[in-house]
C-alpha cells in the first residue's frame, strides 16, 4: 500500500501515514458494523434459548434492529448528573470505546493480513487490555453516585484477578511458540498435534489452558455469569447507570468489540487462527480470513450460549474462581509445560 | 524529523503530568495524571527501541499498580482543609528534599560533563539481530541470575510479611465450604420413608 502511494507521487512519510490511515479505517468501520450485527446476533440467540422471537420487527427479520437502536441514542440528550465531575464523566467511555479499537491493531485475520506485525503483539494486547479497566473506574468515581461507585470498585478488583491467570495462560501458549507476534503464535499451531491437527488446544497438555483461558475472558470482558459490574438486581445498570445518549452508546460498542477481540483471541492463541483445524490440502483452498470468523463466530456463540444459560456469580465466587483456583492452576501449568518443553525440546540431560 | 517530535511531545508531556501530579488538588486526579506520565513514559521507552521495557510499564505501572493507587485512594473521605493543613509541618523536610535532588543533579550533569564514561556502549544495547526481549532474557538468565533471584526472593519475603501483618483470623465467621458441598450427596441430607397411615415420621 504505502509503494503505490509512492508511485503517486507521495514522499515515503505521507505514504506511509496515507496507508496506515486506510487500514485502521478499514479494520474500525467493518468492526463497528460487525458489533452492530453481532449484538443483533447475540439478542437472536438469547432470545432462541428463551423460547423467544428476539428483535424482529425492525427491517427483513429484525436485522436493522441495532442501527434503530443506534440512531435512537444518537439522538437522545446527553445528560451530565450536576454532582458529576464532568471532564472525567465524559472520559471516561471514550477510554473504553478507544482502547477496545486500538487493540485489534495487532489481530491478524488472515496471512499477512495485519495492520501492525510487532514482534511483542501478545504484550501489546496486555497492555491494551489493561488499560481498559480505567474506564469503568473513572466512570464509577465521576458519576458520584453510589451504584456507579461500588460497581467501578467491583471490576477493578476483578479485572486486575482474571488478569493474573490470563498472563499465566499466556506465558505456556508463549512458551509453546517461543514469540511474542501473534501471526508466529498461529504458525507455530501448523500440523502441531499427531502433525495434522492445527491448533494449540488439541494439545492434551494445552488444553486446560485453553479452558481457563475461555472462562477468564468471560470475566476479561463482563459477561454472564461474572457480568457484576452490571448486576441489574444489585446495582442497577452499575457503572453505566448516570450515563445516557452517545456517551452509553460508547460504551455498548466497547465491550462488544472487547468480547469479539476476546472470540478471535481464543481462535488465535488455542484453535490456530487462520489455519483450518486440520492440516489438509484440500482445507487450504477456503480462504483463512473465513477459517478466522468461523472460529470466532463459534465463541461467540457460546459466550451468548453461556450468557443464557448460566446464573450470575456471587462476587466471593468470582474471587475464589480467580484466585484461589485459575492462579494455582495456571502458575502450576506454567511450570509443568516449560519443564515439558525442557525435556522434550531443549533436552534437560544434554 | 518525526522522532524529534515524538520525543519532545512525549518528554513534555511526562514532565507536564508529573507536575500535575503534585499540583492537583484532588487526589484522584493526581493519580490519573501519575497514570498519563506513566504512559508517556512508555511511548520514550519504544523511542530508544525498548518496546519491552514500555509494555511492561503499561502492563505493571498502569494495569496494576496504578488501579490499586486508584482503587485506594477513590475510597479516600477527602478533606482538603485536613490535606493543607500539614504543609508547615513538612515544608523543612520538604526543603531539605529539594536541596538533596538539586545537588545530585547539579553534580550528575557536572560528571557527564566532565566525559571519561564510555556512553557510547550504553547507546544500544541491544545486540545486532536479537529481539529486545531475548537480549533481557540472556543477560537476565545467565549474567544476573543470582541477583534476579535475589530480587525474587526479596519479592516473596515482601509478599508473605504483606500477609501476615493484615491477616487477623476473626471468630465466629460462617465461610463457605464450597468442596463439602460439591461433595454432599441427596442421601446425606434426605430420606425416601413410606409411613403407614396414621403414624406419621420419627424424626
Amino acid at each position: 500500500m504505502t509503494a503505490l502511494f509512492q508511485t503517486w507521487g507521495l514522499p515515503f512519510a505521507w505514504a506511509s501515514f496515507a496507508s496506515m490511515l486506510i487500514g485502521i479505517l478499514a479494520i474500525a468501520l467493518p468492526l463497528m458494523l460487525a458489533v452492530a450485527m453481532i449484538i443483533y446476533v447475540d439478542r437472536k440467540i438469547w432470545a432462541a434459548m428463551a423460547l423467544r422471537r428476539g428483535p424482529n420487527v425492525v427491517g427483513p427479520w429484525g436485522l436493522l434492529q441495532s442501527f434503530a437502536d443506534g440512531l435512537k441514542v444518537f439522538l437522545q440528550e446527553t445528560i451530565i448528573p450536576s454532582a458529576a465531575n464532568k471532564g472525567l464523566f465524559l472520559l471516561a467511555p471514550i477510554i473504553t470505546f478507544t482502547v477496545a479499537l486500538i487493540v485489534w491493531a495487532v489481530i491478524p485475520f488472515a496471512p499477512g493480513v495485519v495492520l501492525a506485525d510487532i514482534n511483542i503483539g501478545l504484550l501489546y494486547i496486555l497492555a491494551a487490555s489493561s488499560i481498559g479497566v480505567y474506564g469503568v473506574i473513572i466512570a464509577g468515581w465521576a458519576s458520584n453516585s453510589k451504584y456507579p461507585f461500588y460497581s467501578a470498585l467491583r471490576a477493578a478488583a476483578q479485572m486486575v484477578s482474571y488478569e493474573v491467570s490470563i498472563g499465566f495462560v499466556l506465558i505456556s501458549v508463549v512458551l509453546w511458540t517461543g514469540s511474542f507476534n501473534m501471526s508466529a503464535i498461529i504458525e507455530g499451531q501448523r500440523a502441531h498435534v499427531f502433525g495434522f491437527l492445527n491448533g494449540y488446544g488439541f494439545n492434551p497438555l494445552l488444553f486446560p489452558m485453553a479452558v481457563v483461558f475461555f472462562i477468564s475472558a468471560l470475566a476479561e470482558t463482563a459477561r454472564a455469569p461474572f457480568d457484576l459490574t452490571e448486576a441489574e438486581s444489585e446495582l442497577v445498570a452499575g457503572y453505566q447507570t448516570e450515563y445516557s445518549s452517545m456517551a452509553f452508546a460508547l460504551y455498548w460498542l466497547g465491550e462488544y468489540a472487547n468480547v469479539i477481540l476476546m472470540c478471535g483471541l481464543n481462535a488465535i492463541l488455542f484453535w490456530g487462527g487462520w489455519l483450518p483445524p486440520i492440516d489438509w490440502a484440500p482445507l487450504y483452498m477456503v480462504p483463512g480470513i473465513v477459517w478466522f470468523f468461523a472460529k470466532l463466530f463459534a465463541f461467540f456463540f457460546v459466550f451468548s450460549w453461556v450468557k443464557a444459560t448460566v446464573p450470575r456469580y456471587r462476587y466471593d465466587q468470582l474471587m475464589r474462581l480467580g484466585w484461589k483456583i485459575f492462579l494455582p492452576l495456571s502458575l502450576f501449568w506454567v511450570v509443568l509445560v516449560s519443564g515439558w518443553l525442557e525435556v522434550t525440546r531443549y533436552g534437560v540431560f544434554g | 524529523m518525526i522522532q524529534t517530535i515524538a520525543f519532545y511531545l512525549f518528554a513534555t508531556l511526562v514532565i507536564a503530568s508529573a507536575v500535575l501530579t503534585i499540583v492537583a488538588r484532588n487526589p484522584v486526579h493526581s493519580v490519573l495524571w501519575l497514570i498519563l506520565a506513566f504512559f508517556n513514559a512508555a511511548g520514550l521507552m519504544i523511542l530508544v527501541g525498548a518496546e519491552f521495557i514500555a509494555m511492561l510499564l503499561v502492563i505493571v505501572y498502569v494495569g496494576a499498580v496504578a488501579v490499586l493507587f486508584l482503587f485506594v485512594v477513590m475510597m479516600l473521605d477527602i478533606d482538603f482543609a485536613e490535606l493543607r493543613s500539614g504543609f508547615a509541618t513538612y515544608l523543612p523536610f520538604g526543603v531539605l528534599l529539594v536541596l538533596v535532588l538539586a545537588a545530585e543533579m547539579i553534580f550528575a550533569v557536572g560528571a557527564w560533563q566532565a566525559g571519561g564514561i564510555d556512553m557510547a556502549s550504553r547507546v544500544a544495547p541491544t545486540p545486532e539481530g536479537v529481539s529486545n526481549i531475548e537480549a533481557i532474557g540472556t543477560l537476565l538468565y545467565t549474567r544476573y541470575l543470582y541477583i534476579f533471584e535475589g530480587a525474587g526472593l526479596v519479592l516473596l519475603v515482601a509478599l508473605i510479611g504483606a500477609i501476615v501483618l493484615t491477616h487477623r483470623v476473626r471468630g465466629g465467621v460462617k465461610v463457605q465450604n464450597v468442596s463439602a458441598q460439591n461433595m454432599r450427596r441427596p442421601e446425606d441430607a434426605t430420606r425416601n420413608v413410606k409411613p403407614a397411615v396414621g403414624q406419621g415420621v420419627e424424626l
